[in-house]
């Protein structure tokens, strides 16, 4: 076997292959396939099917970006990466993009040298805890033992929203969020936090979710958000306006069922026609089809498709709207103009 | 009988008694279980209360895992069968590993190419003959063995059939270069520059001369790329791979320690306890995450083969201080009498001391090969899907969220009969090498 690894080390010299840090756009439709840096498997946000087929929140935001550059949804390469991975996956290359329930940091923004392209969805840390404890607030859980994962801003979250309260916590240290599930329901912890997404997801497989509560404080702001490098804008605002369409679709009622009707001729709305490349050169100025919007709606439809689609009401997790609504309807969800 | 005691003795028997049975309290399963089990008071007690222990373990184990749960397509799907069986502890929801065991073994290989990995592990199988069963198979075969490597490579990650054959010439040149240059040169000198001849053709010429050849005569099979490689399919991948260059690596580096020559021993050393003092996890790192920074953005060196060199350094390593420990418990008679031979050193090395030392180290190898079978479950640490970051993305899919025991027992029992036959066969070589020490 010693063999095979001159011949790997052949297969590599041959696939060695010089490439320019700022063209990412150019590289991406050389390669014919978009490089997207997803979670390894976050329930409703991103998972590969029993087929190997990857599917879920952030994933559609891949898929759109994919579709609006190379006109193919599915001409995307997904590289799986951890949370101690993900960065360097991004900064050293290897993938374009990063759409992995990522919070929108200064640090990370500005001393990662990362660009984040907007917000997928806004999240924040809360509490879930059993029905029988009889809690209703997190204000009540003082001298609690919580159930936490190590090495992320939820613990920083947790010490400081105790220590503003005067309260006091026992720790529970945890790896993962599948140890957490079992600590927790094993009762080695009252209380688990992680983000509101998470908590709503963990409970769902719970086998009787409606003995747990998730308690109305969110402690957090977590605005997770796809990011690209620094230092190639534009490739920053086609990912960014992509995802602006999807947002944008929504509000102006575009679906992927309409799209191909809306898209066909220009109608009465000058700013869908606009978006969907029947008037004006947008996706020219973007350095791509003038139907580059049509083929991200028409991926995995609009905004508010993909959201009940992956992790709405209608499915498993069951997340409500919240504050990832469109602005007319209270949320946060609020594309600026096509123009 | 003589006349001798006629007188004194009335009768002796003149014939042998026909053997009686042995009593039925000593043979037999009663027996067995007597003298085994029930040899005294404490023994007795310290029996009833394992099989009570045990039979308990298995009334409350057996209900959870015989469990109708094979079409289930979720986990509601399976709560509500076993909700209907009205079962008091639960039961186990075995459609997760009905719906993805395929998925646990390969990864994301694509499944109408399935039969190249099981083909491949078919023929390590065959190449392995010659090495683990010498007696049982042709000696012949083990030329097979030599191109397996190039085989397995070619039907893992496909492309065209020019990029073994091209890699195979790169040995043929460091064959012919010590064929003709020992005449004329130094074996060593003659060793080198056919080295350094073949690194040549690797790196500058084998590349263009395949994708020339591949041009003209287009013979080949889908490529895979490595990110699709997964689950035990990976696991075996890196874990031979690592097993199998780490003796020889390890062997060396276990003489290179004890070596006169101060450079080659402090090199050796450095490296040993270098390797050994840092976790695998860490080299690990270095191979995803610092590698992609100190190389030249867009380069491509392949994630898996990387991960192959760092968990065959770290293997290595182990193998050399245990082949070592082998070394040092030869009497020194051994290397004495390899000398009074007249024997240089290679020869005696082969010939007298490995022999000897590496069957005195086959436990410590074996359980070093063990370790590094299992430690391949680290890479999902850096995101590649070994069974146990399958685990994981399989609990990510909304059907299976909340699946834990049923996917870690099957990885756990799939574990158990590798490791397990690894050590059986251990076991068996020890006593085939049995030359009568003890």
């Amino acid at each position: 076997m010693k063999k095979s690894v001159f011949l790997g080390a052949l297969t590599v010299a041959g696939l060695v292959a010089g490439a320019s840090a700022a063209a990412t756009l150019d590289d991406v439709k050389a390669r014919g396939k978009l490089n997207c840096g997803v979670s390894t498997g976050l329930a409703g946000f991103s998972a590969p099917d029993a087929n190997g087929e990857w599917g879920g929140f952030d994933v559609a935001v891949c898929r759109a970006v994919a579709a609006a550059v190379l006109g193919d949804a599915s001409a995307v390469e997904f590289v799986s990466t951890t949370g101690k991975t993900r960065f360097t996956a991004l900064s050293s290359g290897e993938i374009d993009m990063l759409a992995r329930n990522t919070t929108w940091t200064l640090s990370r923004d500005v001393d990662l040298k990362f660009t984040f392209t907007g917000v997928n969805y806004y999240d924040g840390q809360g509490f879930m805890v059993p029905k029988e404890l009889g809690v209703s607030s997190a204000k009540e859980l003082d001298g609690a033992t919580v159930c936490i994962q190590t090495g992320t801003t939820t613990e920083l979250n947790l010490a400081d929203y105790f220590r503003k309260n005067g309260m006091s916590y026992e720790p529970v240290p945890i790896e993962t969020n599948a140890e957490a599930q079992q600590q927790y329901l094993a009762g080695a912890c009252d209380v688990y936090t992680t983000d509101a997404s998470g908590l709503a997801a963990t409970r769902a497989t719970f086998e009787t979710p409606a003995d747990h509560v998730i308690l109305p404080e969110i402690i957090s702001k977590e605005p997770l958000g796809p990011l690209v490098r620094h230092g190639d804008d534009e490739w920053g605002d086609i990912v960014r306006w992509t995802l602006y369409a999807l947002v944008a679709a929504e509000e102006m009622g575009i679906t992927s069922t309409n799209v191909g009707d809306l898209s066909a001729a220009a109608g009465d709305n000058p700013e869908i026609n606009r978006m969907l490349g029947t008037e004006g050169n947008l996706g020219e100025m973007l350095g791509l089809e003038a139907d580059w919007a049509v083929n991200a709606i028409s991926a995995g439809g609009n905004y508010g498709e993909i959201f009940a689609k992956n992790i709405g009401e209608e499915t498993p997790i069951g997340l409500s709207r919240g504050l990832n609504a469109q602005w007319t309807d209270g949320g946060l969800m609020y594309s600026p103009p096509f123009r | 009988m003589s006349d001798t005691h006629a007188e004194t003795v009335s009768y002796v028997r003149e014939t042998m008694l026909p053997q009686q049975e042995p009593p039925a309290s000593t043979v037999g399963p009663v027996g067995w279980a007597k003298t085994n089990l029930f040899s005294g008071w404490f023994n007795t007690v310290l029996s009833v209360l394992s099989g009570i222990f045990i039979l308990w373990l298995a009334y409350r184990l057996l209900p959870w895992i015989i469990s109708p749960t094979w079409q289930a397509t979720s986990l509601n799907e399976c709560r509500e069968i076993i909700g209907a069986l009205n079962k008091p502890h639960g039961g186990a929801c075995w459609g997760v590993i009905s719906e993805r065991w395929k998925q646990l073994m390969f990864g994301f290989y694509p499944p109408e190419h399935y039969w190249r990995p099981v083909l491949s592990l078919i023929l390590l199988l065959v190449a392995l003959g010659p090495l683990l069963f010498r007696h049982l198979v042709p000696a012949k075969v083990i030329y097979f063995s030599m191109l397996y490597p190039f085989i397995a490579a070619w039907l893992l990650w496909g492309g065209t059939i020019w990029n073994p054959i091209v890699a195979i010439l790169g040995f043929v040149i460091i064959a012919l270069s010590l064929k003709f240059l020992t005449s004329v040169l130094n074996p060593a000198l003659a060793l080198i520059i056919g080295v350094l001849l073949a690194v040549i053709w690797w790196v500058a010429l084998a590349g263009p001369v395949a994708g020339g050849l591949s041009a003209v005569l287009p013979i080949g099979i889908e490529a895979i790329a490595s990110r699709q490689f997964g689950g035990f399919m990976l696991s075996i991948t890196i874990g031979v791979t690592a097993i199998l260059c780490s003796l020889p690596i390890g062997i060396l580096l276990a003489l290179g320690r004890q070596s006169d020559l101060l450079l080659v021993k402090a090199m050796c050393v450095g490296f040993i306890e270098f390797i050994r003092g840092v976790p695998l996890i860490t080299l690990l790192f270095v191979a995803s995450v610092l590698l992609n920074i100190f190389l030249p953005p867009g380069t491509n060196f392949d994630i898996i083969l990387r991960v192959i060199i760092m968990v065959t350094l770290f293997a290595s390593a182990y193998m050399a201080e245990v082949v070592r420990g082998g070394l040092a418990a030869l009497p020194k008679g051994q290397y004495e009498g390899a000398d009074s031979l007249g024997l240089d050193y290679w020869q005696s090395q082969r010939l007298i001391i490995m022999p000897q030392a590496l069957k005195i180290s086959i436990p410590g190898i074996v359980s070093t090969f063990i370790g590094v079978f299992k430690d391949t479950t680290l890479v999902s640490i850096i995101s590649m899907f070994d069974p146990i970051g399958l685990s994981n993305a399989i609990r990510a899919d909304t059907a299976w969220n909340g699946v834990y025991w049923e996917l870690f027992i099957f990885i756990g029992l799939v574990f158990f009969i590798f490791c397990f036959s690894m050590s059986r066969y251990s076991m068996y070589l020890e006593r085939r090498l049995q030359t009568g020490h003890r």
